[in-house]
C-alpha cells in the first residue's frame, strides 16, 4: 500500500516537470529544434516505436552483456585482491585511476582496435562498470565474520574450503549491489560507445535524429534509456531477492 | 529411510583430556600491552565437563582459543585432544538450511553434501529440530539456533569442546532449558568439555568441577568440585550450597 502510494508520488512528480517542461516550449521559452516539447516528444515515442525498439535491443543487450562481463572481471579481481596484500597494493590504486579515464577519449581507440561491433562496447560498458562492484564484493569478502574463520580454522577446514562454503557465498550479495550501482553508468557508457562508431543502438539513433534535426526523436531515445536503466535496477533488485534472500532482506535502496 | 552415517565421528576415545599448565598470554595492542592470562592452569580429564567462571575480560575467551590451537602462549604448556569450538554467537550461515549448517564442519572435512547431509540428519530428531531442517536461521527462534550451532560443533568430531558462553545471548527461560538439554547430550554423547561462562548457576548445573578465574590478567584462584547426581535441580540446597561457594570464591558477596 505505502509502496504504491509511493509510486503514484513519483508520478505526480514527473507529471508535474512535464507540465512545466510543456508550458515553456509552447510559450516560446526554447527553441524546439533545440528542446522539443514533450507532447512532440511522446507522439515520436508512438510513432517511431518500431525504430526505437530495434535500436533498444541492440542497446539493451549490450549493456547486460557489458554488466555480465563486468561481474565476472570484478568478482575475480575482488577475490585476488582479497587474498593477496600485494595485489591489493599493485592493482588497487590502477583500478581507482581508470575510473578517471574519460570514456570519449578510449572509446575510439578501442573502435580502432576491436572494430564497430559489440566488442568495443562491451569494453567500455565493462569499464565503467566493474569498480564499484570490485569495491561492494571487497566489502562482502572483509565482512565476514572473524569469528567464523576462526571456528572454520578449528574443523580442520583447508583455506579453500573456507573459501567455497563461506566466503565466496558472502561475496555474491556484493556483486549484485555493485552491478545496481553500476547500471545507470553502464546505460551512459554504452551510448557514449555507441556516439564513437556504431550502426545501431539508441545512441547512435540518437545522433542520427539531431543531425536530421529530428529532435523528438532524439529525445524520445533517451526517455527510452532512461525508462530502460529504471528496468534494470529494477531488475537487479529482483534477482537480489531471488538469489541472495538474506541480504535482501537488510540492504536499502529499492527504487520501486 | 536415513543411510547410516558414511564417515564415523573421528577417534572420540580420548586418553588426553584438557591440560593447561601456568600458561600466560600478552596481547599488544594500540595502547600497550596487555596480559590477557598470567599463570593460568586447568585440567579436564578425559570425558569430563569442567565449567569456567571469571569476571569480564579475565581471558576466558583467550583461553578457549589456546586450547583449540587458535592462538600460542607465550610461556606455559597446553597439551589437550583436537578440540573444536562452539562460539558465543551462533554464526550460522544465512544461506544455509539447519541440516547444511549443522554439516558445515564434515564439509570442511571434504564430505560431499550428500555424504554430510545424511551424517547429520539423525541427529536432527534429537536436537529437536524435526521439521526445521530446510529452514533458514533467520526463521529459527533463540534456542533453535543454538542446538543447531551445537550440533555443527559436536559433528567435527574432535574429543574436546570448548564452549564459549553458549547460552548468554538467550532469554532465562529458553537459557535454563538449553542447560538441562545441554546436560542430557553430554551424558549420551560423552565428550570433553570446557564450558566458559559468566552464569555461577549455569556452571554449577552443567559442570564436573568449576574452576574460578581472576580478574585480568586471568589464573585460576579456586576450584569447586560439584558431585551432586544428574539431571540436578537447580533448587537442591546442596547446589546451592556450592553456588554461593563459587560466588564466594568470585568475592561477590550474596
Amino acid at each position: 500500500m505505502r509502496r504504491a502510494l509511493g509510486g503514484w508520488r513519483a508520478l505526480l512528480v514527473l507529471l508535474t516537470l512535464f507540465a512545466i517542461w510543456e508550458l515553456y516550449v509552447d510559450l516560446g521559452g526554447a527553441d524546439p529544434l533545440i528542446l522539443p516539447a514533450p507532447h512532440a516528444i511522446a507522439q515520436s515515442l508512438y510513432d517511431d516505436r518500431a525504430l526505437l525498439w530495434s535500436n533498444f535491443v541492440v542497446t539493451a543487450e549490450e549493456v547486460v552483456l557489458g554488466i555480465a562481463v563486468a561481474a565476472i572481471v570484478a568478482l575475480a579481481l575482488a577475490i585476488a585482491i582479497h587474498f593477496s596484500p600485494t595485489l591489493r597494493q599493485a592493482i588497487y590504486p590502477l583500478l581507482v585511476g581508470s575510473q578517471a579515464i574519460p570514456v570519449p577519449i578510449i572509446a575510439p581507440l578501442l573502435v580502432l582496435w576491436l572494430g564497430f561491433g559489440i566488442a568495443p562496447k562491451l569494453v567500455v560498458i565493462a569499464l565503467v562498470s566493474f569498480f564499484p562492484i570490485v569495491v561492494t564484493t571487497l566489502a562482502g569478502l572483509a565482512g565476514v565474520d572473524h569469528e567464523l574463520l576462526k571456528l572454520m580454522r578449528t574443523f580442520d577446514a583447508p583455506r579453500r574450503r573456507t573459501f567455497w562454503h563461506v566466503e565466496f557465498p558472502s561475496a555474491l550479495p556484493g556483486v549484485l549491489t555493485g552491478a545496481k550501482i553500476a547500471a545507470a553508468v553502464a546505460v551512459i557508457a554504452a551510448v557514449f560507445a555507441e556516439l564513437s562508431g556504431a550502426n545501431s543502438g539508441l545512441g547512435y539513433l540518437y545522433q542520427q535524429s539531431e543531425n536530421q534535426l529530428l529532435m523528438p526523436r532524439a529525445y524520445a531515445s533517451v526517455v527510452v534509456l532512461c525508462v530502460f536503466a529504471i528496468a534494470l535496477f529494477w531488475l537487479l533488485t529482483l534477482a537480489e531477492r531471488l538469489a541472495v534472500p538474506w541480504a535482501y532482506h537488510r540492504s536499502t535502496g529499492d527504487a520501486t | 529411510m536415513i543411510e547410516a552415517p558414511i564417515e564415523e565421528p573421528r577417534e572420540l576415545d580420548d586418553r588426553v583430556g584438557v591440560r593447561v599448565e601456568l600458561v600466560s598470554r600478552t596481547f599488544v595492542t594500540k595502547r600497550g600491552p596487555v596480559q590477557a592470562l598470567s599463570g593460568m592452569s586447568l585440567r579436564a580429564a578425559p570425558h569430563e565437563i569442567v565449567a569456567v567462571v571469571g569476571p569480564s575480560g579475565c581471558g576466558k575467551t583467550t583461553l578457549l582459543e589456546l586450547i583449540c590451537g587458535l592462538q600460542h602462549a607465550d610461556s606455559g604448556t597446553i597439551v589437550s585432544a583436537p578440540a573444536a569450538l562452539m562460539p558465543q554467537r551462533d554464526l550460522l550461515l544465512p544461506w544455509l538450511g539447519t541440516l547444511d549448517n549443522a554439516a558445515l564442519a564434515l564439509r570442511a572435512r571434504g564430505l560431499s553434501r550428500e555424504q554430510a547431509r545424511a551424517t547429520a540428519a539423525p541427529w536432527i530428531e534429537r536436537f529437536g529440530l524435526r521439521g526445521f531442517e530446510d529452514s533458514k536461521p533467520a526463521s529459527l527462534s533463540g534456542g533453535m539456533r543454538q542446538r543447531v550451532s551445537f550440533l555443527r560443533s559436536l559433528l567435527a568430531g574432535k574429543a574436546v569442546l570448548a564452549l564459549d558462553e553458549p547460552f548468554a545471548s538467550l532469554d532465562a527461560i529458553t537459557r535454563a532449558e538449553m542447560q538441562g538439554w545441554l546436560g542430557h547430550i553430554l551424558e549420551t554423547e560423552p565428550r570433553t568439555v570446557v564450558l566458559v561462562t559468566h552464569d555461577v548457576e549455569e556452571a554449577v548445573v552443567l559442570g564436573d568441577r568449576v574452576v574460578v578465574m581472576s580478574a585480568r590478567p586471568g589464573r585460576a584462584i579456586a576450584e569447586v568440585e560439584v558431585s551432586l547426581e544428574r539431571p540436578r535441580r537447580r533448587t537442591d540446597p546442596d547446589l546451592i550450597g556450592l553456588r554461593e561457594r563459587v560466588y564466594e570464591a568470585l568475592g561477590v558477596a550474596q
